[in-house]
């Protein structure tokens, strides 16, 4: 793995610093500390902004008209776009577009007119439709939503919890169990949201402020077969692809606010002065900063391994899991130090800190807590008959 | 939590809204029928909270009515109040017409 950046990384990863310092922290001064949306005015110049940069739309296949630009330059991307108020959960509040659902790229042809297409210009939203009621760390057996064959129809029953977007979406993958127990009996269905049967029955109030999820209910819903997504009987395996493949950018987003928490607290410690002196000069201090530095270099490391792993074409689910959990944890020690560098302020609106220190809590679960992500490692390491 | 907020509402008066702790949260004013008119939230720029946003009100005449919850998640529950109301009455309160960010829909059981 190259160490050092290229020219062209160096200058992309300069050019997202000054986007998110010039353009998006200053918005945010006026925004309530919780905002997760944009008014459509700034976000529509900002979206400009960014096409101008020949950034937009970055998980988007170069075939599809996406920007060509390695998973390891956009792994250093994330890392500059999560460093603001908002960034972990809505990362310069999505103005530099997105793949939407990057499953959507195994569809069929019509599957990809109807849904990716649309959703590639901008024009269709998705959601992305796996945890239960019944568990999320374990989808393959928890999933108990279920579909029954009735004639050219599938019809679903069941419910989905924690689902992000739903509300706002025009249609979804929703897995749902259409033969035994396990992995080999789920398959995923395309569900348009305006289907009879669909229900988003509830906002789901977390500790997160940005993209907050939903609970949904499928009751009687006909789904026709031809929306089935890949084979019957084998939607596991495109859930799993999904989840590995989001561990990378979930990770980078962490280290993003590590290291613009990291920032302001070394700044706070130079400044802020206790008995005759900066806190700076106190050895509590300057260890805690020390570990902030590690834990920063540690988790970035990991991450652009994996990220590398990925780009070679290697398999990377060991990496990917090793990189949540040091990015997840790593990320809540640093914005803790950070609060107690900066003392009451540290916990107070007036500053990022203590969105940062809510949100990254909800690191550590989701996509896959972070003991799953040990058994992944476990697993790898001990061999297949491991359970 | 309940989905809706039910609590009765509560006269729009100099001394009830003392009461009100000044805490975030969202609020709902409405009219001599209880009919909604807005539905708004204390966030962290708000001064004095809940109590600070309904003294602005205290002399509109339109609005003799509020409720209030205090609630930490003010920001998605504000959202998701606001879509409860379009669910219910096929569209927003009168005075959140101009609401600047795009909602969801809601199918509330």
């Amino acid at each position: 793995m190259e160490l050092s950046l290229s020219n062209e990384q160096q200058m992309i990863v300069d050019m997202v610093r000054r986007f998110v310092r010039e353009e998006i922290v200053p918005l945010e001064m006026h925004l309530d500390p919780d905002a997760d949306q944009l008014e459509s005015d700034d976000r529509e110049r900002l979206v400009g902004k960014v096409k101008e940069m020949g950034l937009y739309g970055l998980d988007i296949p170069v075939e599809y008209g996406g920007p060509d630009i390695d998973v390891v330059t956009r792994t250093l991307m994330a890392i500059e776009m999560s460093q603001h108020r908002a960034g972990l959960y809505a990362p310069c509040y999505g103005v530099f577009g997105g793949a939407g659902l990057a499953q959507l790229f195994e569809a069929s042809d019509a599957q990809k007119e109807k849904y990716l297409y649309p959703t590639l210009r901008g024009e269709k939203r998705g959601f992305f439709g796996l945890t239960e009621p019944s568990g999320g760390s374990d989808p393959a057996r928890a999933i108990q939503t279920r579909a029954i064959q009735d004639g050219d129809d599938w019809v679903i029953n069941g419910g989905k919890i924690f689902i992000s977007g739903a509300d706002k979406a025009d249609f979804g993958l929703v897995f749902a169990r259409t033969g035994g127990e396990g992995r080999g009996g789920v398959t995923c269905f395309i569900v348009d949201t305006d289907t009879p049967g669909f229900h988003v029955r509830r906002i789901v109030h977390t500790l997160r402020s940005a993209h907050y999820a939903t609970e949904l209910q499928f009751e009687d819903m006909h789904v026709p077969a031809i929306n089935i997504l890949g084979q019957l009987n084998k939607g596991f395996a495109i859930a799993n692809d999904r989840l590995s493949r989001q561990r990378i950018p979930y990770s980078a987003g962490c280290i993003g606010v590590a290291v613009k928490a990291h920032e302001m607290a070394l700044e706070y410690s130079k400044q802020r002065e206790t008995f005759g002196a900066p806190l700076s000069n106190r050895q509590a201090i300057q260890w805690m900063l020390v570990d902030n530095e590690i834990d920063i270099k540690q988790a970035t490391w990991l991450t652009l391994e994996a990220a590398d792993r990925a780009r070679r074409g290697d398999s990377f689910r060991k990496e990917a899991a090793m990189c949540k959990i040091v990015a997840t944890e790593s990320a809540g020690r640093v914005v803790d130090r950070a609060m107690q560098i900066h003392g009451g302020y540290g916990v107070t609106k007036d500053f990022p800190l203590e969105r940062w220190y809510r949100e990254l809590r909800i690191r550590r679960i989701g996509e896959g807590p972070n003991e799953v992500q040990r058994h992944i490692i476990a697993r790898d390491i001990i061999g297949a008959g491991l359970r | 939590m309940g989905v809706r907020l039910e609590k009765p509402f509560l006269l729009l008066q100099a001394a009830a809204v003392k009461a009100v702790q000044a805490q975030m949260g969202v609020y709902q004013l409405a009219d001599d029928n209880e009919q909604v008119l807005y539905i708004g939230s204390a966030d962290a720029r708000s001064l004095f909270g809940l109590r600070g946003e309904l003294q602005r009100f205290l002399e509109d005449p339109e609005v003799t009515r509020f409720r209030v919850e205090v609630n930490t998640a003010y920001h998605t529950r504000r959202q998701e109040l606001l879509m409860l109301h379009q669910a219910d009455h096929g569209e927003l309160p009168v005075r959140n017409r101009d609401y600047p960010f795009q909602l969801g829909r809601l199918s509330p059981a």
